[in-house]
């Protein structure tokens, strides 16, 4: 790749190899923005994507840009519709990842029930950036009927785990350090709104909704623990680790529930609608493994616990910087 | 106070002195105001004694030889249990006072008297508590002035009965009239009782519901252990789990509940003539053992009863003796050794009620001999060894705290939070520092309130304001959090610093100092983990004179559990990729081929590979090379598979871990590449474990003697929990006073990371009265 400045060029790698991979309307009417119609309110994310490697078991970079603003508007209890894209390419990204990239994109959105309906391209010179970075910013219609966020949760209410933890995760580790483990790690890289939108028409009363990436389970539940002012319990044998990402962990000292995800999120309902939730989730299959993990306490406020063998909880914390040894 | 009429006779005014003398240190309920009583009284004195926040008051007068005699008995023969730190007397105007009384107690003002630590039943008691003409005979609750429960059920200060657990125990009129006659040794026993107004037994099974009570309850709980089973006992500062330590089924199923595969537990015998007849017991191990404190003592094991899985694999045995009527009563009931664990669930601190033990215990124990005096804080058995014939605590609890030390040149309302591990928490006074019980480590949510809890008893108890909250710098450890709850502004000090200060303010010291500070880990003021530092410590503040070559850590605290990485991780940096393909070498072999790869795919990319000056993990790294331990599960127990190896007779050439000098500014290293070299071609070569086990002990001792020569400090603090080590105590001091040094190592406060808190405390405190801070 070699398009510095506009131009021809630029146009001609637009038209060739980007637009197809979207192929919307939008996108055909060559414009400087996109018409939209919306009714009601709406939520609005954004989010840049960095990720090495590019391409990795279970997904690229693409695929990641469009499921991760996707989910952020999921998580907010809206129906993904329209996203954007920023491209930034360095000079010398191989034509052929970029190709798969953008096809992933498309493909990604299509699964999602989005449009990309508006983007913008620049290539840098090289060493200006990293290969290829994105941003994406989406723009979705709420269907929440109350806003869903840590101010609702309440105590009794069941936090509901969506899938197993730290495929994500560990499957770029090992894909950019190159640990040959046996069993490749597929990322969980995947589109949540089908199934949290199912929790809405299943009438469930959703309290809040956190999509588990950086920092993984842990953190996600101690951010939500303390904006709710509220203490979270949850039991260590219910939470799913596939074997072989648990033997990974161990052989790498991680804690699972401090691995990132891509493609799960904890769901706070009332205790007494856990079960119809559950059902609903499991009707979708980024969420065919939902189970409920634990539930949520009045105090002490912004504690986290998990309950381990013998039933000894011991405090669940968020991940800060490099994990250090403690044990003197 | 009686205002008679002045004595008129000029000869009787000349002879006639009032004294007021203020005893501080450890003088309350040790019977110190009865001895006051019969020693003024014999004397023909008149005045009173009373206790007060500040100690023990007396005002006094008569004739002023007979003062002057008072005075020297106080001093030279105060009761056993009592420690005077200071005796000031002022001169008042004599009133012509008459008759002696003890006055009633003084609350309020500022609280510089010392807690007294509970103590172990005396032979008086014991003999009639096993005489079957005595009221209180086979009364498990009996106590007198010389003995029975202090710190473990005082609420609040002065010491009284009001504000003791005992309170609920209204006296009866036999035990009232021992309380008040001052010629009785349960004079103001604070906590007498009888089975007529004291706290009763009762045995209940494992749902709660009641089997028996009083003495049929102890012949019951007797029996159910007799046949096998697990009991938790409620003793003085918390339940144990009480099971037949021959029995190997019982101790497996306690084993198996606990989910504690290794980790020895801890055996207390019906006599001295048992533990004798099995471990070896120097005189003074004896006298440790029989002390007032009853710490569970480490000894030599011989062979006998014990059911290999009370110790498995350990040349020692921790060992006890009864320490209240109750173990007294249980222990000649049953006349065979017991296990006699800490009842709680791994990593909780040990159960105190009987309510929750219910809860927490259900799935431990098969039934509960539980008693309803409260226990008022929890309190773990101390833990003590000999290191060079002298006893060295190892775990500082039970009959020990709280522990006073006067520490110069320190302000009041320091309050420190330990570590993260074998946690305990230190307050400053005005004179000294005050180091409360070992609390455990902070891996559980109940640990962690246990330790806010004891913070806040600290600061109540001891009526103190604290100013500064003083932790360690690791930003993991959950005692960081309890400190940020205080709310009150807060210090660091570093963890290998706090280690060096807890030796020296154990020892009255002050710095200058080279202080050896080696343990598993803890972090350094540069964000890595260090553990095998040599710190220049001065009255205005410290540095890292030099350190243990470093190494990575494959995985983290993955290696602190698994020697065998610790050996991988030291290998990788001495031989790079090469290190990998010896599989001949017994932690390498103990990998699989992938994860073998895949590990050193982690060292080659530095991903969670944490290098670390540690020397805890270089004797894990040792360990795992011999072949002693490649996976551990509790701390410490590979280096100490090291130390046993090197047993005596089996004397090595030392081997050479040489002192790099660095370059201006840096810190020197002691390098391990030479005694690593040497280490395996000892291993190739089939050289004895001992002989290489001991070479590896005796060059790092030498080790020690280089760094103090070259930093040329006579004083060498020896710290850190490598210094649990006997075997590198002992050879560690006495190469340095060969070599001209005064080494000074732990005795009262453990070496591990139970002392931090202290240092943390004096550290802080120093660098306040030097105008530093106290990160500088
Ligand atoms: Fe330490
Ligand atoms: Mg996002
Ligand atoms: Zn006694
Ligand atoms: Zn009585």
């Amino acid at each position: 790749l070699a398009h510095g400045g506009g131009g021809r060029a630029m146009a001609r790698l637009i038209d060739a190899l980007i637009r197809p991979a979207f192929a919307d309307a939008e996108l055909d009417r060559r414009h400087d923005g996109a018409l939209l119609a919306l009714d009601g309110p709406a939520a609005f994310t954004t989010d840049s994507y960095v990720v090495r490697p590019l391409v990795f078991p279970g997904g690229d970079i693409g695929t990641l840009a469009v499921h991760g603003t996707v989910n952020d508007l999921a998580m907010c209890g809206a129906r993904p519709r329209y996203l954007s894209v920023g491209l930034i390419l360095e000079e010398g990204l191989p034509l052929a990842v970029l190709r798969r990239v953008v096809a992933s994109m498309g493909a990604a959105a299509t699964a999602s029930g989005v449009r990309l309906v508006t983007g913008d391209t620049k290539v840098v010179e090289r060493g200006k950036a990293d290969g290829l970075f994105i941003n994406t910013a989406g723009i979705g219609q709420v269907v929440a009927p109350v806003p869903v966020g840590p101010a609702g949760v309440e105590p009794g209410d069941a936090v509901i785990l969506s899938g197993d933890i730290g495929r994500h995760g560990m499957a770029i580790m090992a894909a950019r350090e190159g640990f040959g483990f046996e069993t490749v790690i597929e990322s969980d890289c995947a589109p949540l709104a089908e199934a949290v939108l199912a929790l809405f028409a299943a009438g469930v009363t959703v309290h809040c909704l956190r999509d588990l990436t950086r920092g993984g389970l842990a953190s996600a539940l101690v951010e939500i623990a303390e904006a709710a002012g509220r203490a979270i319990g949850i039991d260590e044998a219910a939470i799913p680790v596939a074997d072989h990402v648990l033997a990974a962990c161990e052989l790498l000292g991680l804690d699972p529930l401090q691995v990132a995800n891509e493609g799960r999120f904890v769901a706070f309902v009332p205790g007494a609608e856990a079960e119809r939730a559950l059902g609903a989730l499991r009707c979708h299959a980024p969420a065919s493994g939902a189970v409920v993990i634990g539930a949520v306490k009045e105090a002490p406020a912004g504690e986290v616990t998990c309950r381990g063998a013998l039933g000894v909880e011991r405090i669940i914390d968020m991940l800060s910087g490099e994990q250090l040894p403690r044990i003197c | 106070m009686k205002h008679d009429a002045l004595p008129t006779d000029p000869a009787a005014m000349a002879a006639v002195a009032r004294w007021r003398l203020t005893v501080r240190g450890t003088v309350q309920g040790v019977g110190f105001r009865p001895f006051v009583y019969r020693e003024a009284t014999a004397r023909g004195l008149a005045g009173w004694v009373r206790n007060s926040p500040a100690g023990v008051i007396i005002e006094v007068e008569g004739d002023a030889a007979a003062l002057a005699a008072l005075r020297d008995a106080i001093r030279r023969t105060p009761p056993a249990n009592a420690r005077i730190t200071a005796l000031e007397v002022r001169d008042l105007a004599p009133r012509g006072a008459a008759g002696f009384r003890i006055a009633t107690s003084e609350a309020g003002g500022p609280r510089s008297l010392q807690l007294l630590p509970d103590l172990a039943t005396c032979e008086r008691c014991l003999a009639e508590l096993l005489d079957p003409n005595d009221r209180r005979y086979r009364y498990p609750f009996i106590n007198c002035i010389d003995c029975g429960p202090r710190y473990s059920i005082i609420e609040d200060l002065p010491y009284d009965r009001s504000r003791t657990a005992m309170r609920h125990f209204p006296l009866c009129a036999a035990c009232r009239a021992e309380y008040h006659d001052p010629a009785n040794r349960r004079f103001h026993a604070e906590p007498n009782a009888c089975p007529a107004c004291g706290p009763r037994l009762a045995l209940w099974e494992a749902a709660g519901a009641v089997l028996a009570r009083d003495d049929d309850a102890l012949v019951g709980a007797a029996q159910a252990i007799r046949e096998g089973r697990i009991v938790a006992v409620k003793g003085l500062g918390g339940f144990h789990l009480v099971a037949d330590a021959r029995d190997v089924a019982a101790v497996a199923r306690l084993r198996a509940r606990k989910r504690r595969p290794d980790k020895p537990f801890a055996v207390m015998f019906p006599s001295l003539a048992a533990i004798q007849a099995c471990c070896d017991v120097s005189p003074a191990a004896e006298t440790l053992l029989l002390s007032a404190a009853r710490p569970i003592v480490l000894l030599p094991y011989r062979g006998g009863p014990i059911a290999p899985a009370v110790a498995p694999g350990n040349p020692r045995l921790g060992a006890l003796l009864p320490y209240t009527p109750l173990h007294h009563l249980l222990l000649r009931e049953l006349g065979f050794p017991v296990v006699a664990t800490s009842g709680n669930l791994g990593g909780e601190p040990i159960v105190t009620d009987e309510t929750l033990a219910l809860q927490r215990l259900s799935g431990l124990a098969d039934a509960f001999l539980v008693h309803d005096r409260p226990i008022v804080r929890p309190l773990d058995d101390s833990l003590a060894q000999l290191v060079g014939g002298a006893p060295q605590l190892l775990r500082h609890a039970r009959g020990h705290a709280p522990t006073s030390l006067p520490v110069a040149g320190v302000r009041a309302g320091l309050l420190a939070g330990g570590g993260h591990l074998k946690t305990s928490v230190a307050l400053t006074r005005e004179t000294d520092v005050v180091l409360g019980a070992h609390l455990g480590d902070l891996e559980s949510a109940e640990a962690c309130r246990a330790h806010a809890a004891a913070l806040a008893d600290l600061v109540r108890l001891l009526d103190a304001t604290p100013r500064l909250a003083v932790g360690d710098d690791h930003p993991g450890y959950a005692s960081r959090r309890t400190l940020e709850r205080t709310g009150l502004p807060r210090v660091t000090v570093p963890h290998h610093l706090a280690h060096v200060a807890a030796c020296l303010a154990e020892h009255g010291r002050a710095p200058p100092a080279l202080g050896v500070a080696w343990d598993g880990t803890g972090l350094g003021p540069d964000g890595t983990i260090w553990g095998g530092e040599f710190l220049r410590v001065s009255g205005s503040g410290w540095r890292r004179i030099a350190r243990l070559r470093p190494f990575p850590l494959p995985g983290g605290e993955a290696a602190v559990r698994e020697p065998r990485r610790a050996a991988l991780g030291l290998l990788y940096a001495a031989y790079g990729e090469r290190a990998l393909g010896m599989t001949d070498l017994t932690p390498l072999a103990a990998f699989a081929p992938g994860e073998r790869t895949i590990l050193g795919t982690l060292l080659a990319r530095g991903v969670n590979a944490p290098p670390t000056s540690s020397m805890g993990r270089l004797f894990d790294a040792c360990a795992a090379l011999l072949g002693l331990q490649q996976r551990s599960s509790f701390e410490g127990q590979a280096a100490m598979r090291l130390e046993w190896a090197a047993g005596p007779g089996t004397p090595g050439a030392a081997y050479a871990f040489p002192l790099r000098e660095a370059a201006e500014g840096a810190v020197a290293e002691l390098d391990w590449r030479p005694a690593l070299d040497a280490l395996l071609a000892d291993i190739r070569a089939g050289v004895d474990i001992g002989v290489i086990a001991d070479a590896w002990h005796r060059g790092l001792a030498a080790a020690i003697v280089a760094a103090a020569e070259h930093a040329g400090e006579r004083t060498v603090v020896l710290s850190g929990g490598c210094f649990q080590n006997t075997f590198l105590t002992e050879v560690a001091v006495a190469a340095l006073r060969a070599g001209g040094f005064e080494p000074l190592w732990h005795r009262r406060i453990p070496p591990n990371d139970g002392g931090l808190a202290l240092g943390q405390a004096v550290w802080a405190g120093w660098m306040e009265h030097a105008g530093e801070s106290p990160c500088a």
